[in-house]
């Protein structure tokens, strides 16, 4: 039976004509696999207006691109994506569909597998091969990150798994290569398309990008209240930061959902993460362990945030930040 | 409106610890709870049955001892529960248990004899963390879904969401009956009161094994489940960092300055 289903597919998200990173960032470790498994690693792209989507893939690693392209997919929509998805993987019998764990990948990727009865592995953090049985590794967190399971579809085809943003860098792009661009012309009539996006509603006033920033402060329950984020936002304006917290900040309302770290939030990997008042419970160092350097601040000496931090600092950050602050700028100077 | 609301049973993982050596689950002393998500897609069916008339159901599959979270759900605002349970349904991943679960929904509105116009389910549960179980009920059922409500309305048959963004939301609709699984609310679920306690102990919950549901077997639990756990792990995190403490704030910050500045960290 998996004989006939061959080559690595990566899912490329875009929306609004633009591709969102994390497709891009998954064609490295794919090319990886491709590259033991000695198949092809092909982008499919699915979208409005995002022919440049599919050679800038191309471009990321990929040896080829499938592009479905029309109105119906300008936004994402359940039915549209899925419909046009099942009909390619049906078409080309992929082996392995690699899908960013974005809140539309996790979204569209079950009903994609179950709707083809094969299985599918949530929000990975890591891709091998298997070299008994040929299979993809898919290794992923479970019960809040204290646990780490790999998991394999020994008989089903395709192999699907999700995975997340901001675990893998992109690889470089290597300007001018090129591949061939496959156009399927696939289009979702109106009324099969059964939910509507009625708005889009900004709360936020300047877009969050926890996933793609170098540096971020972040504060926890430790900051104690609204008017406590100034104090975070003053060391990250320095640093040219992003502003980031942890879930009981959110909870406590002092923040939005947007700017949170962690299990439930954003996972992030920049150069740098500064955690002040944040304790480290599992759910949020699961979010920024990918962090290349973990610097601490927090008045508690035994809070497992210092475990996991290469520098820390026990203190009360109302007195430290400011501290650092002054420090830093006379260093600077 | 016939409200279905799905909801598992699940180690509270604030405190869980894994043994080092089996890199399994501890369950002793651990306290199950209700999935935390599932108890905001709860509270959404309660508050649209209190708004416009209803039936809030609740179903979860697992052992006998999820009963208990199915009290809860009754001590809350939930009608009627049924627990899904048998030998047979053990070790299902998400295809497995999602077809298990549509299984149930058709004997469940046999039963009730009525449809449900909206089924409800937290975006996912805090133990597995897949949140494929919604969607792919959705699909075994051939419904629409919208996924990751923070809010929910329902009015004329139309169920309107805030779905969660990055930067915001997205004001989605869909017609019922539909799959919505909720991240949040605006309010927090309602706490059971001593007299709601007492009445929800009263309340038989059926169970319905594979039998009443006269379900293929050859698709539930480890046979039915295309995927399959090869082996665990515990991440190690112990990093052996450099602790400042016992100094005063200008003297750590100033190292601490030094330190990342030298490094070219900073």
């Amino acid at each position: 039976m998996s004989e006939a289903y061959q080559n690595i597919w990566v899912f490329v998200e875009t929306e609004c004509g633009k591709a969102k990173n994390v497709g891009f960032e998954l064609l490295n470790p794919a090319r990886e696999l491709a590259d033991k498994k000695g198949c092809k690693l092909i982008a499919v792209v699915i979208g409005k207006d995002v022919e440049h989507v599919a050679k800038d893939a191309i471009c990321y690693g990929a040896d080829s691109a499938i592009l479905v392209e029309g109105d119906e997919y300008e936004y994402y929509s359940t039915d549209a994506f899925a419909t046009a998805l099942v009909e390619l993987i049906q078409k080309y019998k992929p082996e392995t569909v690699i899908i960013g764990a974005t809140n539309n990948g996790r979204d569209m990727g079950p009903r994609v597998s179950c709707r083809l009865k094969t299985g599918l592995t949530a929000d990975c953090t890591a891709l091998d091969i298997d070299e008994e049985t040929g299979c993809i590794a898919w290794t992923r967190p479970t019960f809040g990150g204290n646990l780490m399971a790999t998991i394999e579809c020994p008989e089903c085809r395709p192999q699907m798994g999700t995975v997340r943003p901001a675990v893998f860098k992109k690889a470089t792009y290597q300007e001018g290569k090129t591949g061939e661009i496959v156009r399927e012309d696939i289009h979702v009539a109106a009324d099969a398309i059964r939910t509507k996006l009625l708005e889009r509603v900004k709360e936020v006033a300047e877009a969050v990008n926890l996933e793609e920033a170098d540096i971020i402060v972040s504060g926890g329950r430790g900051v104690g209240s609204v008017e406590g984020f100034a104090t975070i936002r003053e060391l990250a304006d320095l640093l040219g930061a992003t502003v980031g917290c942890s879930r009981a900040v959110v909870d406590a309302g002092w923040m939005p959902h947007a700017h949170q770290v962690g299990q439930s939030g954003k996972t992030v990997a920049p150069k740098v993460y500064i955690a002040c008042g944040i304790s480290g419970a599992i759910q949020h160092v699961a979010g920024m362990s990918g962090a290349d350097t973990i610097i601490a601040i927090n008045k508690d000496e035994e809070a497992p945030i210092f475990e996991v931090a290469d520098y820390g600092i026990v203190g009360n950050l109302f007195d430290v930040i400011p501290a650092f602050i002054e420090a830093y700028k006379k260093i600077k100077a | 409106m016939n409200i279905l609301v799905c909801v598992k049973q699940v180690p509270d993982t604030n405190e869980i610890k894994i043994d080092p050596e089996t890199h399994t689950l501890v369950r002793a002393g651990v306290p199950s709870i209700v999935n935390p998500f599932d108890t905001y897609a709860l509270e959404a069916g309660v508050q649209i049955k209190e708004a416009i008339g209803g039936k809030v159901v609740v179903v979860s599959m697992g052992p006998e001892q999820a009963a208990d979270a199915l009290k809860t759900c009754l001590s809350v605002g939930a009608d009627a529960a049924y627990l899904v349970s048998g030998r047979e349904f053990g070790g299902s991943d998400t295809l497995a248990t999602s077809f298990i679960l549509s299984n149930a929904v058709k004997t469940i509105e046999e039963k009730e004899g009525a449809p449900f116009d909206l089924i409800l389910c937290g975006k996912q549960a805090v133990d597995g963390d897949t949140a494929q179980v919604g969607p792919e009920l959705a699909e075994h059922l051939g419904l629409p879904q919208l996924t990751y409500a923070m809010d929910l309305t329902v009015e004329d048959g139309v169920v309107k969401i805030k779905r969660e963004c990055d930067d915001g939301y997205d004001l989605m609709t869909t017609n019922l009956p539909a799959v919505i699984t909720v991240v949040k609310l605006p309010t927090e679920p309602r706490y059971p009161t001593i007299r709601s306690k007492m009445a929800a102990k009263k309340k038989p919950i059926p169970v319905l094994t594979a039998e009443d549901l006269a379900i293929d077997v050859s698709r539930c639990g480890l046979k039915g489940s295309p995927t399959k756990v090869k082996s665990t792990y515990t991440p190690s995190r112990e990093k052996s960092g450099v602790k400042i403490a016992g100094l005063p704030a200008d003297e750590a910050a100033a190292q601490l300055a030094t330190l990342l500045t030298d490094a070219k960290i900073l």
